[in-house]
């Protein structure tokens, strides 16, 4: 204690005084003074190698030539050249042969999940589960088709769409907005779907409905509901609704006519990433 | 260093210190900002920006007011994976029309700076309506009512001169015909080649958006949002390095 109160008051003040008080005028510590003038040697070292100082028309570019442009187009650059090789193999590879190397289809799978993620699950659902309106892409049941050349079409042209001329196209009539049929048929033939894959509301109206439905519906829906891929047509009778399978559902789908659009992706994905998706929903389970 | 030793003056009179303090301050303020105003390479030119059509700059309203920038960012940094989810980075001429911009700082949700053209109209509405129906994990509030309000556009053209005043180029041809172009944008069967001619063939998108009748805060939102990102012809457009 005594050896410190004499050490004070050997060390000089600033010859500041505020009632009485002094300011004790210490010099900075050593680490902490070297580590200041560490930071002014290395801002003078930045300043040249970095873009720094703004002039009459641009600012300086600094000597490395730094760019954060450039750098993310060499980021980008960099993957390309890595996935190159896999890239042209899978582009070129016959579709039905990718599964059969193991290393392509697990470079496939995984791409086409990316791609999947970014572009198709907003709609798919991140699972591939969809929702209403939007198809479920786990199941068995297609709608333009579930082997790998009709997934891949698909996705490169879409569904239709206004882009691309070769988008798949069909369109249901609105049979009730349009006044195809009368008010009792459609309630006919209502019942009529619903016996398909399980119980009508009134099992009367199902054999009046299935002459509407013949007469109607048949040509695309198929004799007994079946569907139709080549042109989009639903399986009436596998359960799975795209637009619900109630009464009120399935009457306002007649009623009005409901059917889906999707994007063509040839223009925004390469041939590679198309392929990469379509065999990642191929291996999803519904894959034929 | 005699100067030093007179910093008991400054030390001594508060007013001085302060009006000091402000000019050391301004000098960094300055030296930064400043030169964004005369640098040509701050906001590069580029080929297809053009103001907001009143629909969308309606809808840009809405998305403001609802605080969708809360959320959503609109600025795609230049980072691989940004650049691979969301498209090419942001330009700042792709925002040189916002007052104000909608950079936003957070993103709970996906960036929207280039969300145009990427999911159809039915899309938005479902999502706007009902966000799980179309993503179950999503945690976005729901905006159905946004459906039901119907605007006409009344103000439009006052908003328009606003932005005109801070900078935007709307021409008194466009303020003057806010209101009509405002409702023919959202309905194809009205003559909208004056909307066209005004902003632009290739870049108005003219269609029911919500798909019911009637103009609404949904018709606004949605054609802001299928506008969003899609003004800049990217195959045109040679990255300058030095930025």
């Amino acid at each position: 204690m005594t050896k410190m109160t004499k050490d004070k008051q050997d060390i000089p003040t600033t010859g500041h005084e505020w009632d009485g008080i002094q300011e004790y005028d210490n010099p900075m510590p050593r680490w902490w003074l070297w580590t200041f003038y560490a930071c002014i040697l290395w801002g003078i070292g930045y300043v040249i190698a970095y873009p720094a100082w703004p002039g009459i028309t641009s600012a300086t570019a600094g000597i490395l030539g730094y760019s954060t442009r450039a750098e993310v187009a060499e980021a980008i650059a960099e993957v390309d050249r890595r996935n190159e090789a896999i890239n042209a193999k899978l582009a070129t590879t016959d579709l039905t042969a990718i599964s059969e190397d193991a290393e392509l289809n697990g470079y496939a799978v995984s791409a086409g999940a990316a791609v999947f993620k970014t572009w198709c699950a907003q709609c798919h659902g991140s699972g591939a589960a969809g929702a209403k309106g939007y198809p479920n892409l786990l199941d068995n049941d297609w709608l333009w088709g579930g082997d790998i050349e009709a997934i891949h079409e698909t996705i490169t042209f879409g569904i239709r769409n206004e882009d691309n001329d070769l988008a798949r196209y069909s369109e249901m009539p609105a049979f009730g907005r349009d006044e195809l049929l009368e008010d009792d048929q459609i309630d006919q033939v209502v019942n009529f779907v619903m016996s398909l894959s399980g119980d009508p509301i009134s099992a009367t109206l199902v054999t009046e409905g299935a002459v509407v439905f013949e007469e109607n519906c048949a040509a695309c829906h198929g004799d007994n509901g079946a569907g139709d891929q080549s042109q989009g047509a639903p399986n009436l009778a596998d359960a799975i609704w795209l637009f619900g399978g109630s009464y009120d559902e399935i009457r306002e789908t007649v009623y009005n006519a409901q059917f889906g659009v999707m994007p063509n992706w040839d223009t925004r994905l390469t041939e590679a990433q198309i392929r990469a998706v379509s065999t990642y929903v191929h291996q999803l389970g519904g894959g034929e | 260093m005699a100067i030093l030793d007179k910093h008991k003056i400054l030390e001594t009179n508060a007013t001085l210190l302060l009006v000091c303090s402000l000019l050391v301050v301004s000098i960094g303020g300055i030296v930064q900002i400043a030169p964004l105003f005369w640098l040509e390479n701050t906001i590069e030119d580029v080929e297809g920006m053009r103001p907001y059509t009143p629909l969308e700059l309606a809808g840009k309203e809405v998305y403001i007011r609802e605080g969708c920038y809360v959320c959503h960012s609109q600025m795609i940094r230049p980072m691989r994976d940004e650049v691979e989810r969301y498209g090419h980075y942001s330009l700042a001429a792709e925002s040189k029309y916002d007052h104000p911009f909608q950079w936003g700082s957070k993103r709970t949700g996906p960036d929207l700076a280039r969300v145009g053209g990427r999911y159809s109209d039915d899309w938005h509405v479902d999502h706007l309506i009902d966000p799980q129906s179309v993503v179950p994990e999503s945690v976005m509030p729901k905006y159905g009512f946004l459906a039901n309000r119907r605007i006409d556009g009344e103000y439009i053209g006052d908003l328009m001169k606003v932005n005109a005043m801070v900078g935007v180029p709307y021409t008194k041809e466009m303020i003057d015909n806010a209101q009509i172009d405002f409702r023919v944008q959202a309905d194809p069967d009205e003559d909208y080649d004056g909307l066209l001619e005004r902003y632009g063939e290739d870049s108005v998108s003219v269609r029911n958006f919500d798909g019911a009748q009637g103009v609404t805060e949904m018709d606004a939102l949605v054609a802001y949002l299928q506008m969003l990102g899609t003004l800049v012809d990217f195959s045109t457009f040679t990255p300058d390095a030095s930025r």
